[in-house]
């Protein structure tokens, strides 16, 4: 008789894998055409290099997450692709970043302009106290002096597109601040989609909300990724696996692996994204 | 892996879970030793003490997928700690059914009671002792992490399918020479089929290590050339 042997077994740590290319599946549908690009974009915090060197590839109508640990460059990352960042005294960004193929750092380009092509909902919501649930639809187009042909209509569509026209449809006088928090993160949303962006940033969305309101909003940011190029920052790995297509990992400013959001989850290609994943890091 | 993990209690989970599914590969290795001695040595005392053991078997079966759904319901792992999960939930049900078809030896074993003799027996013992080592190979590679291994493994599947056949025809040959022989050929018969079973199941075992290893799913790539360990063909249901 052969002795049991498995107790006997000493469990060993695996070889370390290697980092490799991304390379797409030969039976993968094709990929939609690219919405927005970063190319060697860097960024500075005074004297501290936050972003260094990042190139990204965003597809039209897909949803990127990005992850990654507290510090790691994920939101300066996002408030470099609205021209965010350099509002912050001190600060500076090098690099480009191409909407549509045009850089958005080339001279002489408006910066309100791009932050009405590419909107932005940060972690908490912060609609303008002061006005109403229908003036903080319609604030981004009074803050950019557009005019507005059917501002009911606008005001509408852009709620419907929110998921909160059915709640608030009979409260359009009543005080922004009046809605409950997933309420008012609805409302920051629409008033991003009143501008009719071509792009949506979403600084953590979700953190300052409750599981109902936050699902939601991932309900939200699902819907909308069929209709804008939209990029997420979280810290929710299971949301990142929720609602994004993608997912990009950063650690200390740089991109470390990006990936479709399955194949990252499930099987990562590089060592860091998989310690961090898995709650390796210290 | 490289660092050390932030939580250790999950970490002590997926410490837990492994050492959980390594006893029961133990005993599984155990009983198939067991029962193969029974066989080889006529005994079929043994191979009555041997039934029971299955249900320590069943029973490590049911502790490890309770464990493996705490820790999916409480973790929500990724990347190889989901694959060691999944994996993990997979493996137990093979080992399990590796189980009943030791039972099915051992009843075979009861049935034929000293007929034959040990030399009777032809190729059995071979075979027995491939899938054996092909058990212990899939074993050491899911604790070793060695997808290279398990490779191997699933090279030596073929190997055991053709020892079968060649074993099948034998039997087959024998009892075409009177109705006297068609009783013991057709147990014999199950034993062996019984055992070319095991050699899938231990093959299905390493294919689910490539995949811990390496993400890469080799199921049905048609490389042992045999078909793969179904819950249909196994000549009990699961107990």
């Amino acid at each position: 008789m052969s002795p049991p042997l498995a107790l006997s077994r000493s469990v060993s740590q695996p070889p370390p894998r290697q980092p490799d290319r991304l390379t797409p599946s030969p039976t993968a549908p094709p990929r939609p055409p690219e919405k927005l690009r970063t190319l060697g974009l860097r960024a500075w915090h005074g004297k501290t290099e936050v972003l260094k060197g990042v190139s990204l590839q965003l597809l039209e109508r897909r949803v990127t997450a990005i992850i990654g640990p507290s510090g790691c460059g994920k939101s300066t990352f996002l408030r470099c692709l609205n021209r965010l960042h350099e509002v912050v005294p001190g600060t500076r960004v090098e690099g480009k970043v191409l909407l549509g193929g045009v850089d958005i750092y080339e001279r002489g380009t408006d910066p309100a302009r791009v932050r009405g092509r590419v909107g932005m909902v940060f972690q908490k919501p912060n609609p303008f106290p002061t006005l109403s649930i229908r003036g903080n639809v319609l604030a981004g187009l009074r803050l950019q002096r557009s005019s507005v042909r059917d501002a009911d209509e606008l005001v509408e569509r852009s709620l419907r597109q929110a998921a909160l026209w059915h709640e608030v449809k009979d409260l359009l006088g009543r005080s922004g601040s009046s809605l409950s928090g997933g309420q008012q993160q609805r409302l920051c949303i629409a008033r991003a989609l009143a501008l009719r962006p071509e792009v949506l940033l979403m600084d953590e969305p979700c953190s300052a909300l409750d599981p109902i309101a936050t699902a939601h909003i991932e309900e939200l940011i699902r819907e909308l990724g069929e209709s804008y190029t939209t990029v997420v920052v979280t810290h929710n790995l299971q949301q990142a696996a929720r609602v994004s297509h993608d997912t990009a990992f950063f650690y200390l400013g740089e991109l470390i692996e990006h990936a479709e959001t399955d194949a990252l989850l499930t099987k990562p290609r590089h060592q860091k994204t998989e310690d961090y994943i898995t709650g390796r890091f210290g | 892996m490289t660092g050390r993990r932030t939580d250790l209690e999950y970490e002590r989970e997926l410490r837990k879970l492994r050492e959980q599914l390594l006893l029961m590969g133990a005993k599984v290795e155990e009983l198939i030793a067991s029962s193969v001695k029974a066989l080889v040595d006529r005994d079929d005392a043994l191979a009555r003490r041997l039934l029971v053991l299955d249900d320590d078997i069943d029973h490590l079966e049911r502790e490890t997928d309770e464990l493996c759904s705490k820790i999916l319901a409480k973790r929500q792992p990724v990347a190889s700690d989901l694959r060691a999960i999944t994996t993990a939930m997979k493996m137990v049900t093979e080992l399990e059914r590796i189980g009943d078809l030791c039972v099915n030896l051992c009843e075979r074993v009861i049935e034929l009671g000293s007929d034959p003799s040990a030399d009777a027996l032809g190729g059995l013992p071979e075979l027995a002792e491939r899938v054996q080592q092909m058990l212990r190979s899939s074993l050491d590679a899911y604790v070793a992490r060695d997808a290279t291994g398990a490779r191997e493994v699933i090279a030596q599947d073929r190997t055991v399918d053709e020892a079968y056949a060649r074993l099948s025809r034998r039997l087959l040959g024998a009892m075409l020479q009177g109705p006297s022989e068609v009783s013991r050929g057709l147990r014999l018969q199950s034993i062996a089929k019984t055992l070319e079973r095991i050699g899938d199941h231990a093959t299905n075992l390493a294919e689910m290590v490539i995949f811990m290893v390496d993400g890469e799913d080799v199921r049905h790539l048609g490389h042992s050339g045999g078909s793969p360990a179904t819950s249909d063909d196994t000549e009990r249901s699961r107990r």
